[in-house]
């Protein structure tokens, strides 16, 4: 038996997988609605920072309460992919809200959030920076579902055909 | 128990254990709920209905009906910048909590332009004349308008949009539209057929400073009580109305070359007028007018003192979305609303990214 994760990580990763994927369909469904797109703007941005904020704190959780280790049986190999897909699942949680952030930015679009209350902007206003930015948001968010695919196949492979504890250990 | 040591990995891990059929079998389901989200995020987004109406497919439709014009907006390509102020009188805050009509002065950017796809046409009196404003408002809040200087607008939906964009499409061997094209759009929209006739039936003014510019979308204004108030907002101007040349003068820019005259002798200025709804005043439908006898309020007066010719980081560079909005105002139900800011969107980000041409309006040295 591995010990579990403490129950704020268990609480934070849950919370984070909702938001993630469906952010990540938001996405998907405003830049291909006329209909809805104003609304699913007005939810798409607030959620992403919430996943920013999410993810700092998770980021700080994870130094304070280390996760679990590994079965030991696990070969090297798997170990390396868990370690390195956890740490783009990481990568890409900063990465996705600061590039869109970053990009309405370069747009000169105010950063509105709720109410009067917006973030200040991280470029310049620069239209050049913004068909950088915009791009590079869509293929993060491509990259995103790959690796949040990819996670959720290890973890029912875990859970299922290894029939070991890393599934549990953020589950029980 | 397996052994459990790292140097010899446990058997539950090897290949030869996935292969069995029981654990192919569980890969297999995996792979199926793998493949699942996958193609519910590819119909999400669209890639598996092509018949659907998206932001895309419109703004392509634009560059099909106009030609390609790479820098240039997809709609209201021809235009200039504009920079002034708005000064509040306060008579809008008994409607709205938006900053915008607490009293008080707000730098104001914005853009005069023709509607239409072609950057380089040449002015004429009847041109639809657009005038889109940014203002930039206490704590970082941002207010954008675009508006026309026509009465109502000619569709009431996107799909009508479309459908009206299609009608107007040049017929290759003529080199102009259909006309049994455009007969049989409206035929299939009579509410386009009236909006016309009310259009129709309204005088152009004979330039870009004295004609009134209309929000034509409903939008909502939220009080400190969470009231909600349906309005229409205009630009009225100070000039005084004169009625569109019989004669207009040669210069392909003659327009924009008046205005440009116009505001280097003295600030130009219009009355942000709010046009209160009562119930049952169509919120939904931009091609109705409502009746005359509205209650109008006089929020404040915008001076524009300065023209300059569009250039990086200025007008040419933002995206006018009529939902870039201040706590305070709402977007109705009115179907272009959310149309207009996806489509206006996705013409930006083209943009955005293309090689720049000067545009046709230039502001002489000195000016």
């Amino acid at each position: 038996m591995i010990p579990h994760f403490p129950v704020l990580s268990r609480v934070l990763h849950w919370l984070m997988a909702v938001l993630i994927l469906a952010m990540l369909f938001v996405g998907v469904a405003m830049v291909s609605s006329l209909s809805d797109y104003h609304r699913l703007v007005a939810i798409h941005k607030p959620i992403g920072i919430l996943i920013l904020v999410l993810a700092a704190i998770r980021l700080v959780n994870r130094l304070v309460n280390p996760p679990p280790p590994l079965p030991t049986g696990m070969p090297v190999s798997l170990r390396v992919v868990a370690a390195a897909s956890h740490w783009l699942l990481y990568g890409l949680m900063f990465a996705q809200p600061i590039v869109g952030w970053a990009m309405l930015s370069a747009a000169g679009y105010p950063v509105a959030l709720i109410g009067t209350f917006h973030l200040p902007p991280i470029l310049p206003h620069d239209a050049a920076l913004y068909a950088l930015m915009r791009p590079l948001h869509t293929v993060l968010a491509f990259a995103l579902f790959a690796t949040f695919l990819l996670h959720l196949a290890a973890a029912l492979t875990h859970a299922f055909v290894f029939r070991d504890d890393v599934f549990r250990s953020m589950t029980h | 128990m397996p052994n459990t040591s790292p140097s010899s990995p446990d058997a539950r891990y090897s290949l030869a254990a996935l292969l069995e059929p029981a654990s192919l079998a569980k890969l297999g389901a995996i792979g199926a709920i793998v493949l699942a989200l996958i193609v519910l995020f590819l119909w999400t987004g669209g890639w598996l209905t092509s018949g659907r109406l998206t932001q895309t497919r419109l703004i392509d439709t634009f560059e099909d009906v106009n030609g390609p014009h790479p820098g240039f907006r997809r709609n209201h390509a021809k235009g200039v910048c504009l920079a002034g102020t708005f000064e509040s009188n306060g008579d809008g805050t008994q409607f709205s909590t938006a900053s915008a009509f607490k009293p008080g002065r707000v730098p104001v950017s914005g853009r005069f332009a023709l509607a239409g796809g072609m950057p380089m046409r040449p002015d004429k009196p009847t041109a639809v004349r657009s005038m889109a404003l940014s203002f930039a408002l206490a704590d970082g809040e941002t207010w954008r308008t675009a508006m026309n200087d026509i009465p109502v607008f000619p569709v009431r939906d996107p799909q009508a949009f479309y459908g009206q964009l299609l009608s107007s499409r040049r017929d290759p061997r003529t080199g102009k539209p259909d006309p049994i094209a455009k007969k049989a759009f409206l035929a299939a929209h009579p509410e386009t057929a009236r909006a016309m006739a009310t259009i129709r039936a309204h005088p152009f003014s004979s330039g870009f400073a004295n004609a009134t510019y209309n929000a034509l979308n409903a939008f909502l204004l939220v009080d400190a009580a969470g009231r909600t108030t349906p309005v229409r907002w205009s630009m009225r101007p100070v000039d005084a109305f004169a009625p569109e040349p019989s004669n207009p003068p040669a210069d392909k820019n003659y327009l924009f070359d008046e205005l440009i005259a116009r505001i280097a002798k003295a600030p130009a200025q219009w009355h942000l007028i709010l046009t209160i709804g009562q119930p049952g005043d169509p919120t939904n439908d931009a091609t109705l007018p409502w009746p005359t006898d509205r209650q109008q309020v006089n929020a404040g007066t915008l001076s524009v003192d300065r023209i300059v010719a569009e250039a990086e980081s200025n007008c040419r560079d933002i995206s006018f979305d009529p939902l870039t909005l201040p706590a305070g105002i709402e977007p109705s139900d009115d179907p272009l609303l959310s149309a207009r800011s996806a489509a206006y969107s996705v013409s930006f980000s083209r943009r955005a990214g293309e090689p720049k041409t000067p545009s046709a309006v230039q502001v002489p040295q000195g000016r």
